[in-house]
């Protein structure tokens, strides 16, 4: 679903991103980790060709489509509907002044997907959401509910990729719990690829089948979770273990 | 599987404040009675009566006459159909200019923003009256004139306004999940960053009828825009102001119509604000 090959993201002389491989198939889950400022989340937006101002070179390649050479319209047709992004700041991702199920049934229209009452309802059942919740505008919902609501879209969408940035890092431990759980249940039942972008080596432990390590910028580990977290063989990661509470 | 209750009770906005409503009230009864002036009018518009110049109220002139013996509530109930007029005249096309624009600017960023906002700083560099002025030797004096040449010079405030929200707003997640969504960018700008961006332009747009009265009076003073013998607001007060201290009706009663339509029109922004803020709850 996801093949990246010497992706290079640079502002200026600056090289932000340097990923030379990287990998999600069907089904799987691959974590990005790192302190912040070492690329993470620019890696991610690259994917889905959202970096203005930046020079972006190598190959990248989501869902069938080359994202660095193809034209603007084709990018905009995966977006959201075969990649969807769950955001750091649930919801700061949402628009204040709009209500779910407008927002809901917005996204569904733009793509062509059945936007009826029963559908909505369905997707946002699927995440362990109340139907009403449809009726309610960003700053009525908790964290853990805007951001199950984020995951309950990208589903109604149908999209096949779930990138993920810091999806857990702005919610409280129970919440977490759920989000990290949810994610794990669409994974298995519908064959969701994961890229999960996360400075909680914790919760990558407990999802992720591949990591990779990024420090200013650059890769500096990678390989199966279990091996990485266990016998880490860069001393930044060793850091970062060490840093565990 | 089990749905989860949802854990926050909804909060909605409550009632509509009643502030709000009493200022959509009077601006309701100042339309209304603008618009009725012929029949709620005790006498005929611009009706000289020499014999009853500046007459004090009295039983037969609730509000007094003008130099010209005109009835003054009857001047002021014809007035409003003028003031209102170059009120929402001004305000609507200055602000559909001034806040497409801005928002253009602002969530565009880059050379675009440059463009507009330095054809904007070319209008704010002209002096107001100067522009007016220039305009109205072109398009020669009338109330419409008077409604161009202020909405000339006020649509850059908004613009300038909007964009600088619209730049703020098109920063905020919201704006990049929808981007992320596949938007276009056309629809991320109408449906997110517009609906965001509003408040503080409907809030100024609000606090500024006032001040278009005003202008248009200063305008009228000029001979730029309402003559004689159209009823205005701000021409009145423009013409009584000399008799303050010895008639203090002539020019007493157009200005409190002016005061209490700009007071009205800020209740109601402040109004439109909160129906357009869902996070606020009114008490």
């Amino acid at each position: 679903m996801i093949e990246v090959r010497d992706l290079r993201v640079r502002y200026g002389t600056r090289t932000v991103a340097h990923v030379p491989e990287l990998d999600v198939g069907a089904g799987e889950c691959v974590a990005v980790v790192g302190e912040s400022g070492s690329g993470k989340s620019t890696t991610l937006m690259a994917l889905l060709g959202l970096t203005e101002g930046a020079e972006v070179s190598g190959y990248v390649r989501v869902c069938g489509v080359d994202v660095l050479t193809a034209p603007a319209r084709r990018l905009r047709e995966i977006r959201g509907a075969r990649v969807a992004l769950v955001m750091q700041s649930p919801e700061a991702a949402l628009s204040p002044t709009t209500r779910l199920g407008v927002l809901m049934r917005r996204a569904l229209v733009l793509h062509g997907v059945d936007a009826g009452e029963r559908a909505m309802a369905e997707a946002v059942e699927a995440v362990l959401l109340d139907p009403a919740i449809l009726r309610r505008y960003p700053h009525e919902v908790s964290g853990g509910q805007a951001q199950r609501f984020a995951i309950a879209l990208a589903l109604a969408l149908g999209a096949e990729v779930v990138l993920a940035d810091e999806p857990t890092s702005a919610l409280d431990v129970t919440v977490q719990a759920e989000v990290v759980g949810v994610l794990r249940r669409l994974r298995a039942e519908r064959g969701l690829a994961l890229l999960l972008v996360s400075h909680d080596l914790a919760l990558v432990s407990t999802i992720a089948d591949r990591v990779l390590v990024m420090k200013d910028g650059e890769v500096v580990e990678s390989g199966p979770a279990a091996r990485v977290l266990a016998e880490p063989s860069h001393p930044y990661t060793r850091e970062l273990l060490e840093a565990l509470p | 599987m089990t749905v989860l209750p949802l854990s926050r009770p909804v909060r909605r906005p409550g009632r509509v404040d009643r502030l709000a409503m009493l200022g959509g009230a009077l601006i309701v009864l100042v339309a209304l009675s603008a618009v009725l002036a012929p029949w709620l009018a005790p006498y005929e518009e611009n009706t000289p009566d020499p014999l009853h110049s500046l007459d004090p109220p009295s039983g037969a002139h609730w509000f007094g006459t003008d130099l010209a013996g005109r009835d003054v509530l009857t001047q002021i109930l014809y007035g409003g159909r003028t003031s209102l007029t170059i009120v929402v005249a001004v305000l609507t096309v200055s602000s559909v200019i001034g806040v497409t624009l801005g928002v253009v600017a602002g969530y565009a960023g880059g050379p675009v923003r440059d463009v507009i906002m330095r054809i904007t700083d070319v209008f704010l560099a002209f002096p107001a009256l100067l522009l007016s002025l220039a305009l109205a030797v072109v398009l020669g004096p009338s109330v419409t004139t008077a409604i161009v040449a202020i909405a000339a010079t006020w649509w850059p405030w908004y613009a300038r306004l909007a964009a600088s929200v619209a730049a703020s707003v098109a920063t905020r997640p919201y704006v990049d999940a929808a981007r992320c969504l596949g938007v276009p960018a056309p629809l991320v700008v109408l449906r997110h960053v517009l609906p965001n961006s509003l408040t503080p332009v409907l809030v100024q747009v609000s606090l500024d009828a006032g001040g278009v009265i005003l202008t248009a009076a200063a305008l009228s003073y000029l001979g730029l825009g309402a003559r004689e013998p159209v009823a205005e607001w701000g021409l009145m007060v423009q013409q009584g102001q000399t008799y303050f201290t010895t008639n203090w009706w002539v020019v007493t009663f157009p200005g409190l119509a002016i005061l209490v339509t700009a007071f009205a029109f800020n209740l109601l922004g402040e109004g439109l604000r909160a129906a357009l803020d869902p996070r606020r709850v009114i008490k």
